[in-house]
């Protein structure tokens, strides 16, 4: 019989859960949840804001999931050690928890650099939680000039769902362009200038210098006027329950291919974790949900005893703006050959290496997208397959045809 | 479980499929006042070239990616295998569009995504652009 114990309640926590339980049916399974709630679909509290969906409507799972999986789940706790001798974990409360197996799926918390006079602003938020999302909710009003520092995917997506519902929306960003973990300038143009046609002003390769409660003083020496203030900086995976234990850490907690940490009965998942990277031949966090899916289920079943490794992750963003949507997938390594089209309101970028295709980044041409995707995580030799066909379109046509039976012929 | 499979040799690259999956998916009971001079957004759509023509639709996969990926918890997959999506709980993201390697997965009418369910839940009762596939190149069984 085993003691399992997890570490935070979001989507790496729920697929743990899972995991586990197509694996044991019947060991005691407990949840460490710092947040109130079960767990919600994170990435909606944009659309929240939009009203395009409602915090009734964003659980993950059904009312009784936690329940028919056999979950305890602690809500509003938070674990502050791991003894990984005695095998327990200690929460704030002071109480703590036995386990046998143990998942960290701590996720990662809003990254605020130090800035002058951010104590005189009142209205000022995060944006990660449905707790930050339902704060800025009541805050804004149609009268509200928002700043927002930070025009990565949190910070412009934040700024999208507030988009008609405030007077003002100004995005600044220390970053030369818009979405620069993702995009190139020739791109990030393009989604910047969607924005800018719904109203929203830019300030790139400028910050806050200081605050002062409801002005901005720009590096630059512009000042911005705000009421509301939105921070999204950044974000950091919660690395430190196993960095002040002596487990590896880097930027995420280390794992193998199994989301073994260095610890022995310690799995990581998540946006807490750094993982193999399969576009960069390198471990990376991958921050996004459907690793999280990924990882949460693997560390689930090894914890468990099962078997399930992943060696084809690749960093996935799909991010649009009013109806305008850009698709990237995978890394454009130093090196690479690239492989363009445009079109009016359309790029298409593909970066190809080692006879594969790495990366690649769709705006305005999203269709069949996955097709693409699939070539970076299978690593499918671009000889086996027409790439002239598919620089121009996503199809399966390029296979060769035993290749496509093999995809259409039988059951997958 | 049955799934829908394209015999590609027997595939005329009709589209007649595409017209019949529109059909059964308007809520229509006329061919004509449903689909007659409007763009139509069907759940499977013909691809190849002069050589070789065939349908794809959704694949049904027993470990969708789709259904993994989905930022809005608005795709599920049944306990009879089926793959569907619950269109007031899609947000439009495209992540799905982004991870199915079959293409299998696009937008609707109303901007929200859509796929084949095999039409076990609308007026068809069974895959229409099986029924409707005059050569008889699209099947629906058990592999």
């Amino acid at each position: 019989m085993e003691n399992y114990v997890i570490i935070g309640n979001g989507t790496a926590a729920v697929s743990c859960i899972e995991g586990i339980r197509s694996v044991d049916a019947g060991s005691p399974l407990t949840v460490i949840s710092a947040e109130k709630y079960p767990a919600y679909c994170r990435p909606l509290i944009s659309y929240a804001l939009e009203g395009k969906a409602k915090p009734g409507n964003m659980d993950q799972r059904p009312a009784d999931f936690y329940e028919k999986n056999g979950c305890e789940v602690l809500y509003g706790k938070k674990a502050a050690g791991i003894d990984p001798e005695k095998k327990t974990v200690t929460l704030e409360d002071g109480s703590s928890l036995p386990y046998t197996k143990l998942c960290v799926a701590a996720g990662s918390s809003p990254f605020v650099p130090p800035m002058t006079g951010l104590d005189t602003v009142e209205k000022k938020f995060s944006f990660m939680t449905m707790d930050d999302m339902l704060a800025l909710d009541a805050a804004v009003t149609e009268d509200s000039r928002v700043l927002i520092v930070g025009a990565g995917l949190i910070g412009l997506k934040c700024a999208e769902g507030l988009a008609d519902r405030v007077r003002s929306i100004t995005v600044c960003d220390l970053a030369p362009r818009v979405l620069s973990s993702i995009l190139d300038e020739e791109s990030a143009a393009l989604m910047q200038a969607k924005l800018e046609e719904h109203g929203m002003s830019f300030l790139l390769g400028d910050t806050a210098d200081r605050f002062e409660r409801d002005r901005a003083v720009m590096k630059s020496g512009k000042t911005v006027g705000f009421d509301v203030l939105v921070l999204a900086v950044g974000v950091r995976a919660n690395t430190s329950l196993i960095r002040d234990i002596g487990g590896r850490v880097n930027r995420g907690i280390v794992v193998d291919t199994h989301m073994r940490t260095s610890i022995p009965d310690i799995y990581a998942a998540g946006d807490c974790a750094e993982g193999y990277d399969a576009s960069l031949g390198a471990n990376r966090v991958l921050a996004i949900l459907p690793n999280a899916r990924f990882q949460g289920e693997c560390a689930g079943i090894n914890m468990a005893g099962g078997e399930r490794t992943i060696d084809n992750a690749v960093p996935l963003n799909a991010i649009g703006f009013f109806g305008l949507h850009c698709l990237t997938a995978g890394t454009a390594p130093e090196g690479c050959e690239v492989h363009e089209e445009r079109g009016p309101g359309k790029i298409k970028k593909l970066y190809t290496k080692d006879g594969v295709l790495k990366g690649f980044a769709l705006i305005g041409c999203e269709e069949r997208a996955g097709i693409y995707t699939s070539l970076i995580r299978e690593k499918i030799p671009l000889d086996t397959l027409d790439f002239e066909l598919l620089k121009h379109a996503a199809t399966t046509a390029a296979f060769s045809g035993k290749e496509r039976r093999r995809k259409f012929g039988g059951a997958v | 479980m049955k799934r829908v499979y394209v015999n590609e040799e027997w595939c005329l690259g009709c589209h007649l499929c595409e017209y019949n999956c529109a059909f059964a998916n308007s809520g229509k009971s006329d061919m004509a006042s449903a689909l007659k001079g409007k763009p139509i957004f069907p759940r499977i759509h013909v691809e190849g070239d002069e050589r070789v023509t065939y349908a794809v639709s959704c694949r049904h996969c027993s470990d969708p990616l789709c259904v993994k990926s989905c930022i809005a918890g608005a795709l599920s997959r049944g306990d009879d295998g089926v793959i569907r999506i619950e269109k007031t709980r899609c947000v439009g993201c495209f992540t799905c569009v982004l991870v199915c390697p079959y293409g299998a997965l696009a937008p609707s009418e109303e901007g929200v995504m859509q796929k084949c369910e095999l039409c076990l839940s609308n007026a068809s009762g069974e895959p229409a652009c099986v029924r409707g596939c005059p050569n008889r190149a699209i099947v629906y069984e058990e592999r």
